[in-house]
């Protein structure tokens, strides 16, 4: 019988963490509910960096997905009343099979992956972590500079954007 | 050789021929245990502290019956709390409303894992190379307890307090965020430990080399924004008595209530003790002359010193209004915090350490 090690155990754990979670949310009725297992959900993805050795990743994935995009999700819920108040059945009977191309697709990104590297592991969790702040910071402002760029300025055109449609609109005459 | 719980820990484990491999959990377990009881006694001390400064404030004498001077107040306050009954709303959101104070509190008793009460390891529980990150984001997990405990109280006041105490939360992390970054560019490390060795020295023999000396703005940044994350006046709108009875946690009684109240007290002690970290120098003294007195003692003064001006204005604020609350984050502190950004970025370019 092989033996598992303690990391493959974490994984295991983990990994029942996220299914199990992200299952309740798509099927609980009660839609606040929903959203507690989301954000556990995003914690046990930042358990998988973890035990990835990458803290750095971990700790942003706290900080935006549940510190800001839960906690989002949670205040517009709290201001439409009507779907706080009722439970609602979340699957809609003719759109069953829309979800699988979704997922053959993740599935042969990965699969590739997985092929292209012979089936080696991808990163080194044997060793001791090493920072890696210093080098995603390189990484971004070299090798990827232009995506990293790119990606701001698709932030900064978003914020842009949603200021301007929340934004009173002045020159119309009140009505 | 200096004492260290690993090396008693090792040292016992070895005279009763326990496996090696046992003494690094059990370290962390005893270590969990012994931060647990430092933040019950903090706090039980801060609302004493609390109590008696408000006093003093007021011109009021404060507790003064229960023990001398009243130093066994709260420990009667705490132990009334745990004989009270745990009354469950009918109409509440059952097990929403049990885990919303283990959310509250957990995150707040995390962040003592990377807060260095003195020089060398065996004075932080974990020195983490991300540690000012780990904070802002462990930090930002509170949030979902209280809006939590404000939707499955299933109470209109607990709903509105926990709506503003979200909306506040959110605003003043940023803040509070990026006032954290400019020790961090100084510095050039996020360990905490780093940071704090970051601001050894004197200058002109006389002034410590803190990061206060051209963070000054960064400062009050911090402080403003701390004072709204551990909602305390002018700042807690979200728990404003005299128009929500008591906000979020309305409905709360007996033992989940005293853990809002611990999360709440033991988060005074942790921006306090972060402000120390980043701004005045952690455990250093000030001057190297005084480094007879032990780094621990130099660490709690400068965090009990900060505690003490945030209860001042505490007593002698008056609360500010929603809206001025939100505009005052978003239109001076976010941009006041960037602009500081800035300025750090050419402090730490034209003079460099």
């Amino acid at each position: 019988m092989p033996t598992i090690t303690l990391q493959q155990f974490m994984f295991g754990a983990i990994a029942l963490v996220i299914l199990g979670s992200a299952i309740l949310v798509a099927t609980l009725r009660n839609i606040f509910h929903c959203l507690l297992f989301l954000a556990l959900s995003f914690l046990g993805v930042a358990g998988v960096y973890l035990l990835l050795s990458a803290d750095f990743l971990a700790a942003v994935q706290v900080l935006v997905y549940i510190g800001a995009i839960t906690v989002l999700m949670m205040f517009a819920l709290m201001m439409t009343h009507r779907v706080m108040t009722t439970d609602i059945s979340q699957s809609l009977t003719q759109w069953w099979l829309a979800p699988l191309p979704i997922a053959l697709g993740i599935f042969a990104v990965l699969f590739r992956v997985y092929v292209r590297h012979g089936g080696q592991a991808l990163v080194d969790t044997k060793h001791h972590a090493v920072p890696t702040t210093g080098i995603i910071g390189q990484a971004l402002l070299t090798r990827y500079m232009l995506p990293f760029e790119l990606a701001s300025i698709l932030l900064l055109v978003a914020m842009v954007g949603a200021i301007i449609l929340a934004k009173e609109d002045k020159s119309d005459d009140p009505a | 050789m200096q004492i260290t719980l690993t090396g008693i820990i090792r040292l016992v484990f070895e005279r009763l021929h326990i496996p090696a491999n046992w003494v690094a959990p059990t370290v962390m377990l005893v270590a969990s245990v012994i931060v647990l009881f430092f933040i019950l006694f903090v706090v039980l001390y801060l609302i004493y502290g609390l109590r008696k400064i408000m006093g003093w404030i007021q011109a009021r004498i404060g507790p003064n019956r229960v023990g001398p001077y009243g130093l066994a107040q709260t420990i009667a306050d705490a132990l009334k709390l745990l004989a009270k009954e745990d009354i469950m709303p009918a109409m509440a959101d059952k097990w929403p409303f049990i885990i919303a104070p283990i959310i509250v509190f957990v995150p707040a008793y995390m962040v003592y894992l990377v807060i260095p009460f003195g020089k060398g390891g065996s004075w932080v529980a974990q020195d983490l190379s991300i540690g000012v990150l780990y904070i802002s984001a462990i930090l930002s997990i509170p949030i979902i307890g209280i809006i939590t405990a404000g939707w499955a109280s299933n109470n209109k006041w607990s709903l509105l307090g926990s709506f503003r105490a979200a909306a506040q939360l959110v605003s003043y992390e940023v803040p509070l965020a990026l006032a954290m970054i400019p020790p961090v560019m100084l510095a050039g490390s996020m360990s905490l430990q780093g940071i704090v060795h970051a601001q050894q020295g004197v200058w002109f023999g006389i002034f410590p080399k803190w990061f206060l000396a051209t963070q000054i703005l960064g400062f009050a940044i911090y402080m403003m924004a701390a004072l709204a994350e551990s909602n305390l006046i002018p700042f807690d709108i979200m728990e404003a008595e005299s128009e929500l009875v008591a906000g979020f946690n309305t409905e709360y009684s007996g033992m989940k209530f005293a853990l809002f109240f611990l999360a709440e007290f033991a988060g005074m002690f942790t921006v306090s003790a972060i402000a120390a970290t980043l701004f005045l120098g952690g455990w250093l003294p000030i001057h190297p002359a005084l480094s007879f007195i032990p780094p621990v003692f130099w660490f709690l003064g400068k965090t009990l010193v900060l505690i003490f001006v945030l209860m001042w204005i505490r007593s002698t604020l008056p609360r500010v209004r929603v809206d001025q609350l939100m505009s005052f984050g978003w239109k001076v502190l976010i941009p006041l915090a960037l602009l500081n950004i800035v300025w750090t970025g050419a402090v730490v370019l034209f003079f460099p350490r």
